[in-house]
């Protein structure tokens, strides 16, 4: 599990995160979500042990992070948005790299991935698209079967086929108890991957619940008109698409684009509806 | 209040394998696919499928064996039947209701048109 408490994190005077406490337990995938800049890519940093808390904790499975412990640092990767590339490395060459650090990496699973994501590890990064590097830098990281796996920005620059391979090779992880933190501001790209959804904004956690919990509490209603009592509504073909607080009104498909509107303009409200 | 719905994901995933069972490509008595491939094969999150299954089980749909997986019931097709009437009425009915009012229909209009 990875737990932060009362994790407060500034850079210089400029505070990201005050006060916050949150939990990540295994076998699960979770997105992480914000605007640019609320600190998704810090907060990861913090968890896998390049940066540390200015006050609070962040330990995974009981080892503060930031010690870095090679036990730990074995379990845990972290695949940054751009990572600096050789010029002449390859998939399979940066791969082998990082394999000799991590004990459970394998690399038929390397080649199986590769195979799947239609990549050819023995090609050079510099003659690939900004795509098909990113595809190769996900197969390298879900390759090294660590117990925690990182991911920022996963699906910037994939094309629409491999956004849907990402999403099924990802599924197929946590099966095996391994814990996954996707932050993204790409929603769309995660929708029904996710689960449980947390959602930050200035300094704090504005909302940490399993889709089941926020179809319980919010009802989404598509195609409707406009409702005054709806926390958030927009324009959509055919009427309004509303998020409301769910009174009895069952169960609805979440949308998490409107999941995210609402909850950023409805603070306080969200905060009681979900007892935070 | 009337609200126009959408169905979450798991009854969705519910719906189309209620319609794998209907048209016998998942037989009765025989195995579930896993969880896991369901998942896999809709790139859904696992947990998302959980629902589904116990959604199904809650309706006896699919009962599970112990430490050997899902299997479909002997008689699936007719809970699902059943299943899809008591939506019809609780759902689609009183949307169709109101809407014939609204167009100022009677069920009489529509037994004629026939």
């Amino acid at each position: 599990m990875i737990e932060l408490k009362d994790f407060s994190f500034s850079y210089g005077l400029t505070s990201v995160f005050e006060n916050i406490n949150l939990e990540f337990k295994e076998g699960n995938i979770y997105g992480l979500l914000g605007e640019n800049g609320v600190g998704k890519t810090t907060m990861l940093k913090c968890i896998s042990g390049l940066l540390r808390p200015t006050k609070g904790s962040c330990t995974v499975d009981g080892d503060v992070t930031f010690d870095r412990n090679p036990e730990f640092l074995e379990n845990i990767f972290f695949l940054p948005d751009d990572v600096p590339l050789p010029d002449d490395s390859t998939p399979e060459g940066f791969f082998h790299a990082l394999a000799a650090f991590y004990a459970s990496s394998s690399e038929d699973e390397m080649h199986r991935l590769a195979k799947e994501l239609n990549i050819d590890p023995k090609r050079r990064f510099k003659e690939m698209s900004f795509g098909q590097q990113k595809k190769s830098l996900i197969v390298c990281s879900l390759a090294l079967n660590t117990r925690y796996l990182l991911l920022d920005e996963p699906t910037n620059g994939l094309d629409i086929p491999s956004k849907a391979d990402f999403r099924r090779i990802l599924t197929e992880r946590v099966g095996n108890g391994q814990t996954i933190i996707i932050s993204t501001h790409q929603v769309k790209d995660v929708e029904n991957l996710i689960d449980p959804i947390i959602i930050i904004s200035n300094s704090s956690v504005m909302l940490n619940a399993s889709v089941e919990t926020i179809t319980e509490k919010l009802f989404f209603e598509y195609g409707g008109q406009q409702r005054p009592d709806a926390l958030y509504s927009e324009m959509m073909p055919g009427g309004y698409l509303n998020v409301l607080p769910n009174n009895g009104m069952g169960e609805s498909l979440i949308n998490i684009e409107a999941l995210f509107n609402a909850v950023l303009r409805n603070r306080e409200v969200i905060k009681n509806i979900f007892n935070l | 209040m009337d609200f126009k719905k959408q169905k979450s994901i798991y009854q969705q995933i519910a719906d189309t394998l209620c319609e794998r069972i209907v048209g016998n490509e998942l037989k009765a008595d025989e195995r579930m696919p896993s969880v896991r491939d369901v998942a896999i094969q809709l790139g859904v999150n696992p947990n998302t499928v959980m629902r589904t299954f116990d959604y199904l089980q809650q309706n006896e749909i699919i009962f599970n064996k112990r430490g050997v997986g899902y299997f479909v019931a002997g008689d699936a097709s007719d809970k699902i039947l059943a299943l899809h009437r008591k939506e019809f009425i609780e759902e689609d009915l009183p949307a169709f209701v109101q809407k014939m009012n609204m167009l100022g229909l009677t069920f009489d209009d529509i037994i004629k048109m026939k």
